[in-house]
C-alpha cells in the first residue's frame, strides 16, 4: 500500500470519519522534515579513568536516530580490552582511593554538585536523550531528567546514613555490624530509559562508595557520556565512574564474566539477565541483581470509573511507546464493563498524538530501532492470526523512521503469545474476566513477576489483590508512579533484588560481622 | 600564660554589623508587642552591642499562632519530603555563603573564638541541615506483621507546633540541632534562643525565608527564660518542647509541660562528664585530649570533661604536663587568631565560675595552675587545675560551665568505673586507653549518652547525642534526630481473602 493514510484507516476500520487523527499522523509522522534537535553532540568516546579515549581496536559503530534510522553519531565500540582497562581504573579508585576513602559527607557533596549540573543542563540532556531514544522531548525534559536530579539528592541524603547494627548475641561479645563498599560494580543499562536506569545504578553505587564500569545500550550510548562529563565536572575523582560504549556479546558479556569486578547489576531482556547470571557464576560468582522483563497485569474491577480506568490503563502501556519492562500489557477488565472499556479504550488510542517526539504535544515517538519495530508487528501479526480482535492499529505509521501506530486487541485469550510474552511496544491487550479469584489465578499464571495495576473502589478488593498478586510492584488507582524512594524490581523470571529505596543500598554494601568478647560487661 | 584580653595589636576585628534586632515572627521582622527592648553585650568587654526586641508571652503568643497556621493550613507539612529537602540544601548553601558574617555575630555576641567558628560552628551548621535535608525523603513508617487477619502500617507524622529552647553557648549549632531536625520533619517551629546570644538566630530566620522556609514555619523570638521561654514551655498549642540547658531550667520546662498540655518534652541539659586515662595511654595524648575537652570554648559545653580520672602509674607525669599545656593557653580576645580562649559569655557566668574556684581551694583541693581573672575588662578567666580532687567536693560534682579541670587518681577499672558513675549527670565520657577490653568493658558500664574513646567532641549528624539520668533525655542528631519531631499512628484494617499472613 503505497499511502500510510490509508493502512490507518485500513486498521482501524474508520475510514473518514477521523480526519483530524489522520492529519496529526500524516504531518508528524512522515510528511514533514524531523525537527533539528536542539543539542550538539560532543561526547562519543569511552570515558576511562576520567578521560574520553577511543576504543583499543580503533573500532566505531553508528547510534541511530530511531525517527529516521539515519546515523547521528559514530561511537567508539569498547569490547573486551576496554572493560579490561574501564575495570583496571575502577579497581585502582577503589583500592588506592581516594572515593571510598572520604567521608561520606565528601562523596554525598559531589552528588549533590551533581543533581545541580543535571538541572543546569537538564534541555540539553533532555534532548540528547529524546534523539538517541526517540522518546517524548517534554517527557524527558520535564519527568526524566529531573527525576535524575532527585535520584542523585536522595542518594546523596543516604550516603552519610548507611548503618550497621549493633547485634545482642547470647554471650558475652559485643557484634558489630559494618556496611562497606562491596568494590567495583559493573552496571549494564538498557536503551528505555537510559538516563533514569543510568541513575537508578550509578546513585546507590556512589553513594555506597564503590566505583563502577557502566556499559551502555548500543541503541542509546549518547546521554550516558555526557553525564558521566558533569559528573567528574561536579569534583568526581578519575576512575570512579567509567562509561563503556558497546554490544552485549562484546563488552557486556566481559564485564559479567570478569574476574575483577564485584558486582555486577544489568537491567534488561529476561534472555540476557539469564547470561549474565551464568557468566557471573562461571567467573568470580560475583552477586547479580537483575531488573528484567514483564507482563504486567493491570486488573480492572467493576466498580472503577470506567472513563479514568481507559485513561490510565493506556497510560499503563503506551507509556514511552510501550518500551518499559513494567508497561500493563495485560489489561484484565470485569466482563460487567469489558464492552464499554474497549469501546473508550479504542477512542483514547484513536487521539494518541504520534510523531516526531520532539514536536509540542506528541505523546508517542518511534520505536528505538528497526529491531524492535520488525518485532513489534511480528507480535501484531500473531495476535491477529491467533483470532484476537484488533481493534486498532495494527501497522506502523509513515514511511521511515520506526513509528508503530497505537494499537489494541480485544478478545485476547490468557494462552496466546501476545498475552504471554513481552512485546515491548504500543500494543495493548485486553483480556475479560468474572471474579477476583479467576483474575488473581490469571494474572498470576505468567513468568514474569515485575508489577501490576489495580483499579478498584473497594479497600477490601484493594488489600486482597495487593497480597495475592506475585509482583514487586502494586500500584492502586494509579500506574508507573516512580520515586527515588520506592523499591523496585521483580518476583520470577522478571529479576533478583530492588533498586531504588533503601533496599537499593544493599546490592553494593557488603555487610561484615565484627565480634571480640567482653570482659566484666555492665549488661548484655 | 595567658597575656589576657584584646589589645587589638597584631590583629584585626572586623567590622560588627547587626541586621537584624526584631523578632521574627510570620515571615517578618517586629517589635515586640511590649515595645520593649534589651542590651546583647559583648563579653570582651561587657559593652551592649545591640538592643534587641524583648519577647514575652504577648509575642509567644502571636509565634505559636503564626506556627499553628503554618502548620495547619499551610504549604510546609503538605510538600514533599523531596521538597522540604530541597529549601534546607537551599538554606546551607545561604549559610556558607554567609560565613564570615555569621561568625562574627556568634564571637561577639558569646566570645567565641572567630577562627572555629569560621571553620567549624558555621560550616557545621549548614552539614547538619544538609544531613537533614537529606532525611527529609527518608522517614519511613513499617508495615506491621499483625497476629490477626488485619493489615497494619504505621506512619510517621510530624508532630506539629514545636517550642525549641536554644542556650547561648553555642548559639548557631544548638539552633540547627533542633531547628533541622524539626523543619525536615514538617513540624512549624517557634525559637527562643538564649538572651546572651540572640543574634545569629534572628540572622538564620532572614535566611530561612530567603531559602524558601514558608512564613510561619520558623519564628524566632528573643527573650528572657522565666518570660518567654516560660511561655513557650506551658502554652496549651505547642504540641512538643525541646530544650538544651541547665538542669534546673530543664526541671522547670518539664513542670510546664506537664502542667500545662502535657507536651512531650526533650531535654539535653547538664554534665559533669568523666575522662579515664589508663596507663597505657600515650601520655602527650592524652594530655593534650584532656586539655581540649575541658577548654574548649572556654569550657562553656555541657560534655565538658571537667573530671579528669588518671591512673596512679602516669598521674604524676600526668598532672605535670597537663598544667605545662594549661599555661600555653592564649586568653584573649576571640577574633586574635593566636588566641585559644575568649572571655565567658557574661558576668553571671564570669563571677560564678571563679566562685567555684574559691569553692575548691576552701574545699582542699591544690590549686596547679590559673585560678584567677584576668585582663582588666571584659569576662576572661585564666585555665585552671586542681589537684587532690575528692569525688564529693562541689568542683567534682556541679557543673562549673568554665574552665576549671579536676584531677583525680585511681588504681583500678573496676573503682573508676565506680567514681565515673558517681554522679547525677550522665551525658558523656571519655577513656584513653590502648587497651581493646578495657575500652569495650568501660564504653558499657557508664551510664552516659556518649562515649568518646582516643578521641573527644567527636559529634556527627550521624551520631544521635543526649544524656543518661539529670542530663536529660531524647537525642539530638542522627535519624534518632529526628524521632521526637515525629507521631506515630498505627493504622489497622482487615485483611479478607489473603493468600499469606
Amino acid at each position: 500500500m503505497s499511502d500510510h493514510r490509508a493502512r490507518i484507516l485500513h486498521a482501524d476500520g474508520t475510514r473518514g470519519l477521523l480526519p483530524g487523527v489522520l492529519q496529526r499522523f500524516t504531518t508528524a509522522a512522515a510528511a514533514e522534515e524531523p525537527i533539528s534537535p536542539p543539542v550538539q553532540v560532543n561526547y562519543t568516546k569511552l570515558l576511562i579513568n576520567g578521560n574520553f579515549v577511543d576504543s583499543a581496536s580503533g573500532k566505531s559503530f553508528p547510534t541511530l536516530d530511531p525517527r529516521t534510522g539515519e546515523v547521528i553519531a559514530h561511537v567508539a565500540e569498547g569490547d573486551a580490552e576496554d572493560i579490561n582497562r574501564a575495570v583496571a581504573a575502577a579497581r585502582k579508585a577503589f583500592d588506592v582511593g581516594p572515593w571510598p576513602k572520604m567521608t561520606a559527607y565528601e562523596r554525598s557533596r559531589i552528588l549533590l554538585r551533581f543533581a545541580d549540573l543535571i538541572e543546569k543542563h537538564n534541555d540539553e540532556l533532555a534532548a540528547l536523550e529524546t534523539w538517541d531514544n526517540g522518546k517524548p522531548y517534554e517527557q524527558a525534559a520535564h519527568i526524566e531528567v529531573p527525576m535524575v536530579a532527585r535520584l542523585m539528592r536522595y542518594y546523596a541524603g543516604w550516603a552519610d546514613k548507611i548503618h550497621g547494627l549493633i547485634v545482642p548475641a547470647d554471650g558475652p561479645h559485643h557484634v558489630q555490624v559494618l556496611h562497606e563498599p562491596i568494590g567495583v560494580a559493573g552496571q549494564i543499562i538498557p536503551w528505555n530509559f537510559p538516563l533514569l536506569m543510568y541513575a537508578w545504578k550509578v546513585g546507590p553505587a556512589l553513594a555506597c562508595g564503590n566505583t563502577v564500569v557502566l556499559k551502555t545500550a548500543e541503541q542509546t550510548p549518547l546521554s550516558a557520556l555526557y553525564v558521566t562529563k558533569l559528573l567528574h565536572e561536579a569534583g568526581l575523582p578519575e576512575g570512579v565512574v567509567n562509561v563503556v560504549s558497546g554490544f552485549g556479546p562484546t563488552a557486556g558479556a566481559a564485564l559479567a564474566s570478569h574476574m575483577d569486578v564485584d558486582k555486577i547489576a544489568f537491567t534488561g531482556s529476561t534472555d540476557t539477565g539469564k547470561i549474565v547470571l551464568e557468566l557471573a557464576a562461571r567467573s568470580n560468582l560475583k552477586p547479580v541483581t537483575l531488573e528484567l522483563g514483564g507482563k504486567s497485569p493491570f486488573v480492572i474491577m467493576d466498580d472503577a470509573d470506567v472513563d479514568q480506568a481507559v485513561e490510565l490503563a493506556h497510560f499503563a502501556l503506551f507509556f514511552n511507546q510501550g518500551q518499559c519492562c513494567c508497561a500493563g500489557s495485560r489489561t484484565f477488565v470485569h466482563e460487567r464493563i469489558y464492552d464499554e472499556f474497549v469501546e473508550k479504550a479504542k477512542a483514547r488510542a484513536l487521539k494518541r498524538v504520534v510523531g516526531d517526539p520532539f514536536r509540542k504535544g506528541v505523546e508517542q515517538g518511534p520505536q528505538i530501532d528497526d529491531e524492535q519495530f520488525n518485532k513489534i508487528l511480528r507480535y501484531i501479526r500473531s495476535g491477529v492470526d491467533s483470532g484476537a480482535t484488533l481493534v486498532t492499529g495494527g501497522d506502523r505509521l509513515g514511511e521511515k523512521g520506526f513509528y508503530i501506530q497505537p494499537t489494541i486487541f480485544s478478545d485476547v485469550q490468557d494462552g496466546m503469545k501476545i498475552a504471554q510474552e513481552e512485546i515491548f511496544g504500543p500494543v495493548q491487550s485486553i483480556l475479560k474476566f468474572k471474579d477476583l479469584n479467576e483474575v488473581i489465578e490469571r494474572a498470576n499464571a505468567s513468568q514474569y513477576g515485575l508489577a501490576a495495576g489495580v483499579f478498584t473502589k473497594s479497600l477490601d478488593t484493594a488489600n486482597t489483590l495487593t497480597r495475592a498478586l506475585k509482583v514487586g510492584t502494586v500500584w492502586v488507582n494509579c500506574f508507573d508512579v516512580f520515586d527515588a524512594a520506592i523499591p523496585f524490581g521483580g518476583y520470577k523470571q522478571s529479576g533478583i533484588g530492588r533498586e531504588k529505596g533503601i533496599d537499593s543500598l544493599k546490592n553494593y554494601l557488603q555487610v561484615k560481622a565484627v565480634v571480640t568478647p567482653l570482659k566484666n560487661a555492665a549488661w548484655l | 600564660m595567658a597575656a589576657a584580653n584584646g589589645s587589638g595589636k597584631g590583629f584585626e576585628v572586623p567590622k560588627v554589623e547587626v541586621k537584624f534586632t526584631k523578632l521574627f515572627i510570620n515571615g517578618n521582622f517586629v517589635d515586640a508587642v511590649s515595645g520593649k527592648t534589651f542590651g546583647t553585650r559583648d563579653p570582651r568587654t561587657g559593652d551592649v552591642i545591640a538592643n534587641i526586641a524583648e519577647g514575652d508571652k504577648a509575642d509567644i503568643d502571636l509565634a505559636v499562632k503564626a506556627a499553628r497556621e503554618a502548620f495547619d493550613n499551610g504549604p510546609w507539612p503538605r510538600m514533599t519530603g523531596y521538597e522540604r529537602g530541597r529549601i534546607l540544601h537551599k538554606f546551607a548553601d545561604l549559610i556558607d555563603q554567609h560565613i564570615e558574617e555569621l561568625a562574627i555575630l556568634d564571637t561577639v555576641d558569646a566570645g567565641k573564638l572567630f577562627a572555629i567558628g569560621k571553620a567549624r560552628d558555621i560550616p557545621g551548621a549548614a552539614h547538619l541541615l544538609r544531613y537533614y535535608a537529606g532525611a527529609a525523603d527518608k522517614i519511613h513508617g513499617e508495615t506491621l506483621k499483625m497476629a490477626q487477619r488485619m493489615h497494619g502500617y504505621t506512619l510517621k507524622e510530624p508532630v506539629g507546633v514545636v517550642g525549641l529552647i536554644v542556650p547561648w553557648n553555642y548559639p548557631t549549632t544548638m539552633f540547627f540541632f533542633k531547628v533541622g531536625p524539626a523543619l525536615a520533619a514538617g513540624c512549624a517551629v517557634v525559637v527562643k534562643p538564649a538572651e546572651q546570644t540572640p543574634l545569629s538566630a534572628l540572622f538564620y530566620a532572614h535566611l530561612a525565608k530567603e531559602a524558601g522556609v514558608p512564613d510561619g514555619v520558623l519564628n524566632v523570638v528573643p527573650g528572657l527564660g522565666p518570660t518567654a521561654g516560660a511561655a513557650v514551655a506551658s502554652h496549651m498549642d505547642v504540641d512538643k518542647l525541646s530544650f538544651t540547658g541547665s538542669t534546673e531550667v530543664g526541671r522547670l520546662v518539664m513542670k510546664a509541660a506537664a502542667e500545662s498540655n502535657l507536651k512531650p518534652v526533650s531535654l539535653e541539659l547538664g554534665g559533669k562528664s568523666p575522662i579515664v586515662v589508663f596507663d597505657d595511654a600515650d601520655l602527650d595524648m592524652a594530655v593534650n585530649l584532656v586539655n581540649f575537652a575541658t577548654y574548649t570554648n572556654k569550657g562553656e559545653i555541657c560534655v565538658a570533661g571537667t573530671r579528669i580520672y588518671v591512673q596512679e602509674g602516669i598521674y604524676d607525669a600526668f598532672v605535670k604536663k597537663a598544667a605545662e599545656l594549661a599555661k600555653k593557653s592564649v586568653v584573649g580576645d576571640p577574633f586574635n587568631p593566636r588566641v585559644t580562649q575568649g572571655p565567658q559569655v557574661d558576668k553571671d557566668q564570669y563571677e560564678k565560675v571563679l566562685k567555684y574556684i574559691d569553692i575548691g581551694m576552701r574545699e582542699g583541693a591544690t590549686l596547679v595552675t590559673g585560678g584567677k581573672a584576668c585582663g582588666d575588662k571584659g569576662y576572661y578567666i585564666e585555665p585552671t587545675i586542681f589537684t587532690d580532687v575528692k569525688d564529693d567536693m562541689s568542683i567534682a560534682q556541679d557543673e562549673i560551665f568554665g574552665p576549671v579541670m579536676a584531677l583525680m587518681k585511681f588504681k583500678t577499672v573496676e573503682e573508676v568505673i565506680q567514681k565515673a558513675n558517681n554522679t547525677r549527670y550522665g551525658l558523656a565520657a571519655g577513656i584513653v586507653t590502648k587497651n581493646i577490653d578495657i575500652a569495650n568493658t568501660v564504653s558499657r558500664s557508664i551510664r552516659a549518652g556518649a562515649i568518646w574513646i582516643n578521641c573527644y567532641f567527636a559529634f556527627d549528624p550521624d551520631a544521635p547525642f543526649g544524656g543518661y539520668k539529670m542530663s536529660g533525655f531524647g537525642k539530638d542528631m542522627g535519624m534518632d534526630g529526628l524521632e521526637k519531631y515525629l507521631q506515630t499512628k498505627t493504622v489497622v484494617t482487615p485483611l479478607y481473602n489473603t493468600p499469606w499472613l
